[in-house]
């Protein structure tokens, strides 16, 4: 009996295997990788009755075409984008059966940039430092899709979810990201906050699933401060580089970094950063870090 | 000085002392507490030049305040671990580094490989160990125009660090030469050769040929 598995027919511009990331390798310099939506990650899983942690397919604006090896059970989730199996179109948002054969398609995102498959079994390429996620930074995991290229599935655990097609995501007009100050804010000109607070900025095509760049009005450092030694970063943290333009550090983000923090978006606003288009108008809620000092 | 406690978000703290001794101090003190249990759930702990980042922190309140006033403890640095690598001293920057310290090229292999070293943190890549041990007096400059490519293995020096580069990739550290040790293997276990803490010395070696 051949292994379940699928194969790819069409790449699209960047398709990478994403489960939920590598953790406790920060410290080597390892990032934490990882699919940028994982809300819609983790519901795509559930429709086709995987556990949690299952590795699927994240794919960037362009979509991916899928030849079924064997039956199995797909679902889309993420950006919405037409579906097809075999040339006819097929629901997003809900478990697909495949035959054995069968060709999905997801077409080019009607809205948002990643979109997510998931196989039943999930995705069982060999895990590297208990991830089988695809880093981009440092190369660590399995290369982005090739066309021909085989992706071997594991079991299949639990049944899927037959549910009617979910409503698709309506397209955010705008990005609102909170943003709590800090751990160098003090490094930035009086007034910071309330320019980042109203300040307009744009996602810039250069965004990767290294870092969410923004065009706008540059953030100011305080004269006289010299360099910052390296230190450790965090998803979400928001780095100023010299130019003055923030970056929204993402999964693929450096574990270190030598540029000053100015605050950290909180992980739920990150998914909704990581869907937004090249020139989505985006504006951050700046607010002091929750801190509660002991009385006296 | 004691720590100065930084929140960085919802979920984590950068401890922040005054130098890369009491790094090393701060460093050993949260893998006891760890190994008592008493540090709580914690994700990362990423140490780097004057800090150490915790990260995935369950209860971030009550971490800063168990670490708030903390006065780091000097700690003996060297209980890690040994590694030596044995090194061939024939990069593209040891004449010009040599210059700088105004000594001859031997001599400069001399003084490199006599200091004893300790990972200090890793970053820039995966198992990429930033080395302290070498006097102070003796620190470079990065490169003004970066290298789009340094071979695996390159031993390189920047600031106070001594580096080896654990894969091919672009680089601005002055070149010392090279170890063919595998720095990282992620199918090893541990992946890193050189994880913070570890102690390393460079063992001049003959060159191939």
């Amino acid at each position: 009996m051949s292994r379940r598995a699928v194969e790819v027919v069409r790449s699209g511009p960047l398709t990478t295997v994403q489960d939920a990331g590598r953790r406790g390798v920060a410290a080597l310099g390892v990032p934490g990788a990882g699919a940028l939506d994982q809300p819609a990650r983790a519901l795509a899983n559930r429709l086709v009755g995987n556990a949690p942690q299952a590795a699927v397919l994240e794919t960037t604006l362009g979509g991916v075409a899928l030849r079924a090896l064997a039956p199995l059970v797909a679902a889309v989730t993420g950006a919405p984008a037409p579906v097809r199996v075999d040339g006819r179109p097929a629901p997003w948002g809900a478990p697909l059966r495949l035959a054995a054969g069968a060709v999905l398609e997801l077409g080019a995102a009607t809205d948002g940039v990643r979109g997510y498959v998931a196989l039943d079994g999930g995705i069982d390429v060999p895990p590297v430092l208990g991830s089988r996620s695809a880093d981009l930074l440092s190369g660590l995991g399995p290369a982005p899709l090739t066309v021909g290229l085989r992706l071997p599935l594991g079991r299949p655990v639990g049944p899927p979810c037959w549910i009617e097609p979910l409503p698709q995501p309506a397209p955010p007009r705008e990005l609102v990201l909170r943003l709590d100050l800090g751990p160098r804010d003090d490094w930035f000109a009086a007034g910071t906050p309330a320019l980042l607070a109203a300040a307009r900025y744009q996602v810039s095509p250069a965004s990767n699933r290294i870092g969410l760049r923004l065009t706008g009005p540059p953030l100011t450092r305080l004269p006289g401060r010299g360099e910052l030694p390296s230190e450790g970063m965090v998803l979400g943290a928001v780095q100023v580089p010299p130019d003055g333009l923030p970056v929204v550090f993402l999964a693929d983000h450096p574990t270190t970094g030598g540029y000053p923090v100015v605050g950290v978006v909180p992980l739920a606003d990150l998914a909704a950063a990581a869907q937004a288009r090249p020139g989505t108008p985006v504006r951050f809620t700046p607010a002091a870090a929750q801190r509660r000092r002991p009385p006296g | 000085m004691s720590v100065r406690v930084h929140r960085v978000g919802r979920a984590a703290l950068l401890l922040e002392v005054a130098d890369d001794g009491e790094v090393a101090s701060l460093l050993t003190e949260l893998m006891d507490r760890q190994r008592a249990g008493t540090l709580g759930g914690v994700t990362e702990v990423v140490p780097a030049a004057r800090t150490v980042l915790l990260d995935g922190v369950a209860r971030p309140e009550q971490l800063e305040r168990q670490f708030a006033g903390w006065e780091p403890v000097p700690v003996a640095l060297g209980s890690g671990p040994l590694v030596e690598l044995p090194t061939v001293y024939d990069g593209a920057d040891l004449a010009e580094v040599a210059e700088r310290w105004q000594v001859s090229g031997e001599e400069a292999v001399r003084i490199h490989s006599g200091c004893e070293y300790r990972v200090a943190f890793c970053g820039f890549a995966p198992g990429f160990a930033y080395l302290t041990g070498l006097p102070e007096r003796f620190a470079v400059p990065r490169r003004d125009t970066p290298r789009t490519r340094v071979p695996v293995g390159s031993v390189a020096l920047a600031g106070p660090y001594t580096g080896v580069y654990p894969a091919a990739s672009p680089g601005g550290w002055q070149l010392l030469g090279h170890t063919d040790l595998p720095l990282w293997d992620p199918d090893r276990d541990p992946a890193a050769l050189l994880s913070p803490g570890t102690r390393v010395r460079f063992t001049p070696a003959a060159g191939a040929g």
